[in-house]
């Protein structure tokens, strides 16, 4: 046993190039999803077409100027720039007030302001425009409230639990994690299975005394403990480098996540035995795995608001749970009472994959040796 | 005659309706050097299958060095050696650890392993390379190699499924040597092969063609069986009946 396991960390450490893919992916997939994916909106370019041009105006500009989402790139100067200023390509938002605003404000008691917004990407166009709504209302609010206008005062109070400053690195962090696991721990182990298979080696194996599960044990081990470097420097990145907290035991965050790693890892030799060539078992962890972890765990879009054929499908994600337990610990900082259901599934996606993987391995020499 | 180390009553193998080996029935003496022949395809890599437990017979009783190999794949295991046309050798480790690595397997101690590794290298004249990774041998070293490691745990019988693909025919002449080394000290050599020179040097060959049996018998009888002067034109015959 110790043999093999020896000898796969020759294989793993001697093989520069993948060390640096083993270890480098990680890092640089959770500092490019942690910053370039974002949907946190900050300095979206506007431009202002103020055909009132009075205090009222100008106060309601500054007031939306002033906040952290926007950035004036121009003032306009009439209807016919404003198309030509979208097209250019940077303005993200054009605010329009109507001629004699202030005086029509005081009056008629109302005003209009326009605002138009480019929505070649709906998610930002929708955020800009409930913030833009939003520094309007509270600034006629208060301006009620000056004149006295106000007959009844509602109060609302928001409270953003787990997430207050709504950062989008704790929703994204969770869901990398379970991709980067997957993908170390499948596709690594499937692949340097199918290499021995591709080198004849295995044959060699199966020929000695040595027993298959012994084989494929010391096979396995020592990309978990791979894995598990790799999840460390995961959490580690997370804490340090965006903040996210990790609120619930840390123990148990490691116990579950070597439950999905072990899952993982079943599933890459559940790869490596239907796979013949080590291209092969790469495509099949890309496709098989990869693409609806990514799509259907809820990683990205929203499970809520699937069609229910595809919320199905997302219940077979073994990552959709892990999601959903990283989240509980590392936000909600829950124990496992609150989460023992989504392990019991990962647990029993984990024994099923390697209930298959030893059957399929024990007859899988048999049709391969019809080739001769 | 001597003992039977290799016992085979009307082998067949069927993968669905294809049939891979049609009754064989064969006996291989200890201490023999046992040829087995045929063009691709002809069911040669099924039967050192079967023969080394990695497959199971569809019919057929097979004995390898006293175990019944469809009913105990496992302990026929420990007393036989086996090597690959790809030598089951790993490129990124050095030889010293690839004789380490199959000892280990093959459960021998770590002061037998160093002994027996000394005494292959030093038998191949490659002290030197011990330290060095394989992937900068030569193929022709390589192959020693890997006939040497599939030696390690001295089995009773040692399979080579087409040991000798890809090397030029001095390296090839060199590694029968090997053989005929090991043949001398008792071991049983069990060969699979197509080249036609390498027929000659074994002691009995066996000809299967479509998974039969064709031909059966010391190479000198079989040349004059079908009076020709060497194996490849008995080979030609043979194939020419079948068409």
């Amino acid at each position: 046993m110790w043999t093999f396991i020896k000898k796969e960390f020759f294989h793993i450490f001697r093989d520069y190039r993948s060390m640096i893919i083993l270890f480098g992916i990680p890092v640089i997939q959770v500092l490019l999803f942690g910053f370039a994916i974002t949907n946190d909106v900050n300095n979206a370019k506007v431009a202002v077409l103020d055909h009132s041009k009075d205090p009222v105006t100008r106060e309601i500009t500054q007031k939306i100027l002033s906040s952290n989402y926007f950035q004036l790139q121009q003032y306009l100067k009439s209807d016919n720039e404003i198309k030509p200023a979208f097209r250019k390509g940077n303005i993200k938002e054009v605010i329009v007030f109507e001629p004699h605003f202030a005086q029509k404000l005081n009056t008629e008691g109302k005003a209009h302001i326009q605002l138009i917004l480019d929505a070649t990407n709906p998610n930002t166009a929708s955020i800009l425009n409930n913030y833009t709504n939003g520094i309007i209302n509270t600034y006629t609010l208060e301006k009620m409230k000056k004149e006295n206008k106000l007959p009844t005062e509602l109060n609302i109070h928001t409270t953003m639990m787990y997430n207050p400053e709504l950062k989008s690195a704790f929703m994204f962090v969770p869901g990398i994690m379970t991709v980067i696991l997957m993908l170390v721990s499948a596709m690594m182990t499937s692949i340097s299975i199918t290499r021995e298979k591709e080198l004849g080696t295995m044959e060699a194996l199966l020929v000695s005394p040595v027993k298959p599960q012994v084989i494929i044990l010391g096979k396995v081990t020592p990309y978990v403990a791979l894995s598990s470097v790799i999840f460390v420097i995961i959490v580690a990145l997370s804490r340090f480098v965006f903040g996210m907290p990790i609120r619930g035991s840390l123990l148990l965050l490691f116990g579950e996540s070597l439950l999905f790693l072990i899952m993982a890892l079943s599933l890459g030799i559940l790869i490596s035995t239907v796979s013949k060539s080590q291209q092969q078992a790469m495509l099949l962890s890309m496709f098989v795995l990869m693409m609806p972890t990514i799509l259907l765990s809820g990683f990205i879009f929203p499970i809520e608001n699937m069609p229910l054929f595809l919320q199905y499908l997302s219940d077979l994600m073994p990552g959709k749970w892990f999601i959903i337990i990283i989240k509980n610990i590392m936000l909600k900082g829950n124990g496992i009472e609150y989460f023992w259901k989504d392990t019991i599934i990962i647990i029993v996606m984990t024994l099923f994959f390697l209930g298959v993987s030893i059957k399929k391995f024990n007859v899988r020499l048999e049709p391969s040796s019809k080739k001769k | 005659m001597s003992e039977k180390i290799i016992e085979v009553k009307d082998l067949v193998k069927k993968f669905g309706n294809f049939v891979a080996n049609d009754h064989l029935t064969f006996d291989v003496n200890r201490g023999e050097i046992f040829g087995f022949l045929g063009a691709n395809g002809a069911g040669k890599t099924t039967a050192i299958k079967i023969l080394t437990g990695l497959s199971k017979p569809t019919s057929g009783d097979v004995q390898v060095a006293g175990v019944n190999v469809s009913k105990y794949p496992e302990r026929v295991k420990k007393k036989i050696g086996y090597m690959n046309q790809s030598f089951s050798l790993y490129d990124d480790m050095t030889v010293r650890e690839n004789f380490r690595f199959y000892g280990g397997i093959y459960g021998l101690s770590k002061a037998e392993i160093k002994e027996r590794t000394k005494h292959f290298l030093t038998k191949l004249n490659m002290e030197a390379y011990g330290n060095r990774m394989l992937k900068s041998i030569p193929l022709g070293w390589k192959q020693k190699l890997a006939f040497s490691v599939a030696n390690i745990h001295n089995p009773g019988v040692i399979f080579l499924d087409e040991p000798t693909g890809g090397v030029d025919p001095i390296t090839r002449r060199q590694f029968w040597e090997l053989i005929y080394e090991a043949a001398d000290r008792g071991t049983t050599v069990f060969v699979t092969t197509h080249y036609m020179d390498e027929a000659e040097y074994c002691e009995r060959v066996c000809i299967l063609s479509e998974g039969k049996i064709k031909a059966l018998d010391t190479p000198v009888k079989l040349k004059q069986d079908f009076n020709t002067t060497n194996m490849n034109d008995v080979f030609l015959k043979l194939a020419r009946n079948v068409e």
